[in-house]
């Protein structure tokens, strides 16, 4: 049981991390329609976080709940990659301050799509069937998070001179993150040991082709990834994830017991 | 000459819902072509599952008539009434028409 809480929780946390990171672009997209379009992505992929955390309360049983497992752990207890708590934007020094930048978000999105798109499918087969029935339900969505990813990716990549430069540069900072997919994690390992999860290396030659078709269409260039290997999914976070709960998490541990 | 374009061109956006069989226009929006268009309308015009099929078109490609011209075209038929078939009886045997 414990295999699958873990594997659940990293697979939850994420969604919900992507999820509540991209809401920043809610009320500030760079144009309406892109506006709601993002705000559907957060609603499809908290939608996602809501169905594992669910389902993990169930196997937890007890007084564990979907709501405690997102607003009251902390940021060592959550297990998404690092690569989804960044902020919409390149790295800075110490006290520099970004506006949102859109290339950054389709970037990102367009990775992790990429994988969740394969991921999802791999998953109907898994051995736990709620988790088989959440991937299925989980699949449709990503695969068009996947196509307005990509469609932005060609368009940026292969629009003007900025819009080139700025997504080669976002790409250039997202994509030695990636790292953090190929590599085990205990809990995955003992998940594809029982059958529920899926080993992500089986994947990787087809994220690959997914990856290097799109950005020869949009005329970008995939950089080699190298360097430190992310651990997020081992719960060690980059310095972002930490205001991210806070934000997400402090109107829930105001009023602990408030509902709707 | 071309005139570079400050926004984006209007496409005009039309949904077939689930149990229609016709595409009703529903509003309109910005986007760079078609196939972003036919995108954008599914976030905006479809996440509510009103519709099963999306038809997008440029905005520009409407012909429309004139408001002010409005008299001569429409007003005339006001009063013909005989061109309404509201005059026939119809049999029982037939039901709803």
């Amino acid at each position: 049981m414990s295999a699958a809480v873990d594997y659940l929780l990293h697979l939850a946390d994420n969604a919900l991390v992507l999820g509540q990171r991209n809401a920043e672009w809610c009320g500030h997209g760079p144009i309406l329609e892109e506006d709601i379009a993002q705000s559907n992505v957060s609603l499809d992929l908290i939608g996602q976080a809501r169905m594992l955390y669910q389902l993990v309360a169930t196997l937890k049983g007890g007084d564990v709940t979907e709501d405690k497992l997102a607003y009251f752990r902390d940021t060592h207890e959550f297990r998404n990659y690092t690569l989804l708590e960044l902020p919409h934007h390149g790295p800075l020094s110490a006290y520099a301050g970004s506006s949102l930048d859109y290339g950054t978000t389709i970037v990102r999105n367009f990775l992790y799509s990429a994988l969740m798109a394969l991921l999802w499918e791999a998953l109907e087969k898994s051995a736990n069937a709620d988790l088989a029935a959440i991937a299925a339900k989980s699949v449709k969505e990503v695969r068009y998070h996947l196509r307005h990813s990509r469609d932005w990716l060609v368009r940026l990549g292969d629009g003007t001179d900025e819009s080139h430069a700025r997504s080669q540069a976002s790409l250039d900072h997202l994509f030695p993150y990636t790292q953090e997919f190929w590599a085990h994690s205990p809990a995955e390992a003992a998940a594809v040991e029982a059958g529920i999860g899926v080993d992500l290396n089986t994947l990787k030659a087809d994220w690959d082709a997914i990856v290097d078709a799109a950005l020869a269409e949009a005329t970008l260039q995939r950089p080699a990834a190298g360097g430190y290997v992310t651990e997020g999914k081992k719960g060690v976070h980059s310095e972002h994830l930490g205001f991210l709960l806070a934000e997400m998490q402090s109107l829930a541990r105001a009023h602990p017991q408030g509902v709707w | 000459m071309t005139t570079e374009l400050k926004e984006w061109p209007l496409w005009e956006i039309f949904i077939r819902s689930k149990q229609g069989l016709e595409h009703k226009h529903c509003g309109s929006l910005h986007a760079a072509d078609a196939r972003q268009a036919l995108e954008m309308a599914r976030d905006v015009y479809t996440r509510r599952q009103e519709g099963v099929s999306i038809w997008v078109l440029p905005s520009s490609a409407i012909t429309a008539s004139n408001p002010d011209e409005k008299g001569e075209l429409f007003d005339p038929a006001a009063d013909k009434i005989y061109r309404h078939p509201t005059f026939y009886e119809i049999p029982d045997a037939v039901g709803h028409m």
